[in-house]
């Protein structure tokens, strides 16, 4: 399992749609999937995201629309016969068989020798940290060690495509955390084409090398993560990656105004009709001393104060009455005194965090 | 030092006290089962053992082994008993699956149409077999103008007849706990079989069947041990030629008066049963330990 000969393969979908009576559980979505490349669809409940994922895999078939894995066309290929690895939410370990028996199922089924499937089996077991596990019932695995065993039972092998549904949402914080990283690793080392599905935009984040942000069956946007939370591409985006608040902005010529001031802003506004600010928590800066010079200043009045441990949460109204939500660290004049509520502040927003979006609710 | 241990007492006795409300709860099956159960069937082991001169004796033990009759009425009790199992399996497997698949209400519905026989008595549906498969019955005269077959044929009034009914009126209990263990499965669990290269056949037999043996198993061992002391479905539609343990102990006390052994035969039935089901629960601890019970 340490090399690999098998190249991985590019996936390529073009205009599937798919609907459930009036709904549209994809809509025309077309998406390269590079080689190699560790995707994620991120998206919330609803969105579209695993109908794409179960059209990948064949469980689903489209209305319309190509799909091909290489050069292979696949959009009509029945799901035993696409070879794709494949992770489940809920694990989908088969609880009649052993661990031994669950990841040496494939092999069988594509008739390896035995003493050949023994190493195999053994040799994924240890990629997933599970060596001398083989002879364990399901039921006696915890719930990480069951999401290892489907991992190692999806590459044993050695599928060209993995796919994997919200592998790590059954599994406690600490664990999901170390775990993407794991994910992550195993990636790197097997190289193959991954797709992932998740909700959750930190994990998407974490372990990706691009992200499909998928709502009501369309992709909103497709980039890398630095990307997508720096540069959304709409308020939909912004908003399901990290959080924010929004302040409605207007246009006069060359120059965007907050409440009749002028904006600075480093990178150039979209066209689009109507923009927003948008405002990052942990890019406000809480100044103490007044107006600073050089970035926009913002009058606000203290309205909830949360004391976090690491940081803490500020929530202030602008004169308008727009809300602004600032994350600061709790070290220096934060330790010894927090801002209380009814406190008069400014807050402090850097040319390079002014960021600009279509404000359109797409 | 000895730690503060406030309210100890009270806390024992309310634990205790809810124990008790549960007994409670219980007693009044516990006292029914005891009369009309545990009672009799003493007194029915004791009278078994109670010769025709009034003492204690093997005779109507001695009298089951010597007569070729008995052997045979065993043979043809354990044989319509396997067979009406081994039909309903057949049978009703297929149809669990089937209504497994459907969707939920409309599998609802089909599942009140499985249950349905149980409306009408068990009585009035086996006169409703023998009215169909009789001779000039609504089977035959259909099957004679449609032509597949020429003269009537005899489907009642011996095994055919026998198993007919028996399995109409077992199939229900097989088809419930076998449905129960389909629903039970985890369908992603098929399709990470065919995500994993199985063919839906492959799928089937290594992943869905081994799943649904623990159902399978239960439903067969219930249609088996109730087949062993049916009566009424062979008495009637057996016509006299398929006699059976239960047949036997009626003859016995009907005919001959002879309370002794018709006990003894019930004594039999009644062991053999249980041993029926102690070895049926090793195997379903056996299913357990190889994680196919869910």
């Amino acid at each position: 399992m340490t090399s690999r000969t098998n190249e991985a393969l590019p996936i390529s979908v073009k205009n599937v749609t798919k609907t459930y009576g009036p709904v549209h559980a994809l809509n025309d979505v077309s998406l390269e999937v590079q080689s190699g490349e560790f995707l994620t669809l991120l998206g919330p409940s609803g969105s579209g995201k695993t109908t794409l994922l179960m059209v990948l895999a064949g469980f689903t078939r489209p209305d319309c629309g190509s799909l091909k894995f290489g050069d292979r066309e696949v959009i009509r290929t029945p799901p035993h016969l696409r070879d794709v690895g494949m992770t489940f939410q809920s694990y989908a370990l088969f609880p009649h068989m052993t661990v031994a028996g669950n990841v040496g199922y494939p092999l069988k089924l594509r008739k390896v020798p035995k003493p050949e499937i023994a190493a195999r089996v053994e040799a994924a077991l240890d990629t997933v940290q599970l060596g001398g596990f083989g002879d364990r019932r399901i039921d006696q695995l915890s719930g990480g060690q069951r999401q290892r065993v489907a991992v190692a039972r999806a590459i044993v092998f050695e599928p060209r495509i993995l796919l994997m549904d919200e592998p790590l949402s059954a599994l406690d914080k600490k664990l999901r955390d170390q775990m993407q990283i794991e994910l992550r690793h195993l990636h790197e080392k097997l190289g193959m084409t991954t797709v992932y599905v998740t909700h959750d935009q930190r994990e998407a984040l974490t372990m990706s090398d691009r992200i499909a942000v998928v709502n009501h069956g369309r992709i909103m946007q497709l980039a890398t993560p630095r990307d997508l939370y720096e540069r959304p591409a709409n308020r939909f985006v912004a908003d399901f990656i990290g959080e924010s608040t929004f302040l409605p902005v207007s246009r006069q010529g060359d120059t965007v105004l907050f409440d009749g001031t002028p904006l600075l802003h480093d990178s150039p506004p979209p066209e689009a009709a109507s923009l927003l600010l948008m405002v990052r928590p942990e890019r406000v800066v809480l100044s103490r001393e007044g107006p600073r010079e050089g970035v926009n200043n913002f009058a606000a009045t203290a309205t909830e104060v949360v004391y976090q441990g690491d940081s803490f949460l500020l929530h202030a109204a602008l004169a308008d009455g727009a809300q602004i939500v600032l994350r600061g660290a709790m070290r220096g004049a934060n330790v010894t005194a927090l801002p209380a509520v009814g406190d008069a502040l400014t807050l402090c927003l850097a040319p390079e965090d002014t960021v600009l979006i279509d404000g359109s609710e797409a | 030092m000895e730690a503060v241990r406030t309210n100890e007492l009270g806390l024992r006795r309310d634990e205790w006290l809810e124990r008790m409300k549960l007994f409670g709860l219980g007693s009044p099956a516990i006292l029914l089962i005891l009369v009309i159960l545990v009672i009799p069937v003493g007194w029915l082991f004791y009278v078994s053992f109670i010769g025709a001169d009034g003492t204690f004796s093997l005779e109507n033990y001695e009298r089951m082994l010597k007569r070729k009759s008995y052997a045979r009425i065993f043979q043809t009790t354990f044989e319509v008993s396997f067979l009406t199992t081994g039909l309903c399996i057949l049978i009703g497997y297929p149809l669990a699956y089937f209504i497994a698949g459907l969707p939920n209400r409309i599998a609802n519905l089909c599942l009140i149409t499985v249950l349905l026989p149980f409306w009408t008595s068990l009585l009035v549906r086996t006169y409703a077999w023998l009215v169909l498969l009789q001779k000039r019955g609504l089977v035959n005269e259909w099957a004679i103008s449609l032509g597949l077959w020429d003269e009537p044929i005899k489907i009642v009034h011996n095994m055919t007849g026998t198993l007919i009914g028996m399995v109409h009126i077992m199939l229900p209990f097989l088809i419930l706990p076998v449905y129960g263990a389909m629903k039970a499965i985890d369908r992603d669990l098929m399709k990470a079989a065919s995500n994993l290269g199985a063919s839906p056949r492959r799928a089937f037999w290594t992943v869905f069947f081994p799943l649904t043996l623990p159902g399978l198993f239960a439903g067969s061992l219930m249609v088996f041990i109730l087949c062993l002391g049916f009566f009424v479905t062979p008495a009637v539609l057996g016509g006299g030629k398929v006699i059976m343990v239960s047949m036997k102990i009626v003859s016995n006390i009907e005919l001959f008066v002879n309370w002794g052994a018709a006990s003894a035969l019930g004594v039999v039935l009644l062991v053999s049963t249980m041993v029926i089901l102690w070895i049926a629960s090793r195997f379903l601890n056996l299913e357990k330990m190889t994680g196919g019970g869910h």
